[in-house]
């Protein structure tokens, strides 16, 4: 598989505080890579340091073999990463394709004017949905949706950048199992389309349900990095809280 | 639901939208239900007042309406957005007395009115701006200029009324009393002020924003629009529709008190919310305001003619208040 983005050496210091210690790391092409720590291991600077958020003390960030200097999440977007955030980002009051072509709407000329072209917006949105295999109708309400829906609505958004690397901050913590269900397969359907997800959960069974590969960082250094076939939830256990040193 | 690995709904179209007929959707729709309670409170007093359901009547409530109407429709973007502008009746206040200074000094008429357009814009871009950048809740902001735009006033005026209006006075009087095939003007503006909106906020990028802001404010940021920019336009925009209204009010009373509009900040919400829009942002329509607007003075109206102590009057509004937000809740269950 083909490395997109690959981090060298990566140190982040807030002040006294190395937020990521050393950290190297390699993101290929059409994974699914599941990124697990306790709190505070370092697994959201290391996630805002891909996303452009922040910039590395030291170390060195390539995507695609060049080595990029990110100036924020916009710069980020522009180099195919894209965040679905925990929140969502959604507007509730919104239709599923005005969220999806939220601040990047199609419009169409109507004489002297520029209005809102609806028909291509909601045609594109139910493309990317169909790709999805999603039930979510383009012209509905987002607050009548479920979890799944809702999250195939951010996700959605991501397509529409035509995003490489796509990061998913605890996209199943607050929603039922069923549409938990519902999330992993979006994650998997965007595998197929080529597309590296890096999953951030605490959710064990999810990341061993989904993913090709863990990552675990442990007060601000990785800790483990191992196909998933070759690990075990409770290795992974062991590895958060620090009862197995490295694996 | 359905889970992940079976789809049966994936055979159906998906751009077909929800299945809701026309009818369904004129049903559930707010406007619908304040039309009708418009027409069923009508009738009622018609029966007890046989002077209510004359023509001149009903004009004299559409015209009465259209002031306010004109202001909700102002206020409506800025409820959307999540916020709120109880200064509107002391910018009206601040309106007018720029008209009556400005025509008082013997202007021509143009001149008065694109002065009192650029008072308005300018007090709502100042809520606006303090609102967006101080980042000041919007009740508390607007608290402030309904007081220190009624004291401007008062300043600006030395407590003097305007009456003599120059060489324009005949054509003011005209623009805010006169009619046009049969209908007074106010009522071609609030029209027109309803098209507008409406075109604004279902076809613009600018009412799309409005609605993002108003459902999920750090969405709309993390999604590039200008929140800020936005929020003030929201703002001057309703300023703008206070200084419509001044222009239509002046021409209409003859004169300028700097007591005008006082009060009408509560009218104004009153119509917005009974049209529909909610204080928590992002709901709201043209429309509603409008008809709003025209409940409110029916209420008003109505209670004179049927004989009712006029101190009742704000009873009766303030259920119709409760009502409609009621009803709005009933609706958003429904659907």
């Amino acid at each position: 598989m083909p490395v997109l983005a690959r981090l060298e050496h990566i140190v982040k210091d807030f002040g006294a505080v190395r937020a990521l210690d050393n950290v190297s790391l390699d993101i290929n092409e059409g994974e699914v890579l599941g990124l697990m720590g306790d709190n505070g291991a370092g697994k959201s600077t290391l996630v805002k340091t891909i996303a452009g958020n922040f910039q590395p003390t030291s170390g060195t960030y390539a995507l695609e073999g060049k080595p990029v200097l990110l100036s924020g999440p916009a710069d980020a977007r522009r180099h195919g990463i894209e965040v679905v955030y925990q929140d969502l980002a959604i507007c509730d009051n919104l239709t599923a394709s005005a969220n999806v072509f939220l601040g990047r709407e199609i419009m169409r000329k109507l004489g002297p004017l520029k209005v809102l072209d609806h028909k291509s917006m909601n045609t594109r949105s139910a493309e990317i949905f169909r790709e999805l295999k999603s039930e979510t109708r383009p012209a509905d309400l987002v607050m009548r949706m479920s979890g799944g829906q809702r999250q195939a609505v951010a996700i959605a958004r991501t397509r529409l950048a035509k995003s490489k690397i796509v990061l998913m901050d605890e996209p199943t913590a607050a929603i039922s199992v069923r549409q938990v269900a519902e999330v992993l397969a979006l994650i998997l359907r965007m595998k197929e389309q080529g597309l590296s997800v890096i999953l951030i959960s605490h959710r064990m069974p999810d990341v061993f349900e989904v993913c090709d590969r863990v990552v675990v960082m442990r007060r601000g250094r990785k800790v483990a990095d191992k196909p998933i076939a070759q690990s075990s939830p409770e290795e992974v256990t062991g590895l958060i809280t620090g009862a197995i040193q490295t694996a | 639901m359905s889970a992940p690995d079976d789809h049966p709904g994936m055979e159906i179209d998906l751009l077909k939208g929800s299945s809701r007929t026309l009818l369904n959707r004129v049903l559930l729709a707010q406007e619908t239900w304040i039309a009708i309670a418009i027409l069923v409170l009508g009738l009622v007093v018609s029966m007890i007042a046989p002077k209510f359901a004359t023509p001149g009547n009903l004009l004299n409530i559409f015209q009465n309406a259209c002031f306010i109407g004109i202001m909700a429709i102002g206020m409506t973007p800025v409820i959307i957005s999540g916020g709120i502008d109880i200064s509107v009746g002391s910018i009206l206040g601040m309106c007018g007395v720029t008209l009556g200074i400005v025509l008082n000094a013997d202007m021509p008429l143009v001149v008065g009115i694109v002065a009192t357009l650029a008072m308005g814009v300018l007090c709502g871009a100042v809520n606006g701006t303090i609102i967006a950048y101080v980042k000041l809740p919007p009740f508390i902001v607007t608290l402030a200029t309904l007081s220190i735009g009624r004291s401007l006033a008062l300043v600006l005026t030395n407590n003097q009324v305007f009456y003599e209006f120059g060489r324009a006075s005949d054509a003011i009087v005209a623009l805010g009393g006169g009619y046009t095939l049969g209908l007074p003007n106010v009522v071609y503006a609030l029209v027109i002020g309803v098209i507008v909106l409406h075109f604004l906020l279902t076809m613009s990028r600018w009412g799309r924003y409005l609605f993002a802001i108003g459902g999920n404010e750090p969405a709309a940021r993390l999604s590039g629009i200008p929140v800020d920019l936005i929020k003030i336009s929201a703002y001057a925009f309703s300023g703008f529709m206070v200084a419509v209204t001044a222009i239509f009010l002046v021409g209409w009373l003859g004169a300028v008190t700097n007591s005008i509009g006082t009060g009408y900040e509560l009218q104004v919400i009153a119509s917005t919310v009974i049209g529909g829009a909610s204080l928590t942002g992002g709901f709201g329509s043209a429309l509603g305001a409008g008809i709003g607007a025209i409940l409110v003075e029916t209420i008003r109206n109505a209670l004179l003619l049927a004989g009712v102590n006029p101190f009742w009057q704000g009873t009766f509004v303030g259920c119709f208040i409760l009502a409609a937000v009621l009803l709005e809740r009933i609706r958003s269950v429904r659907r």
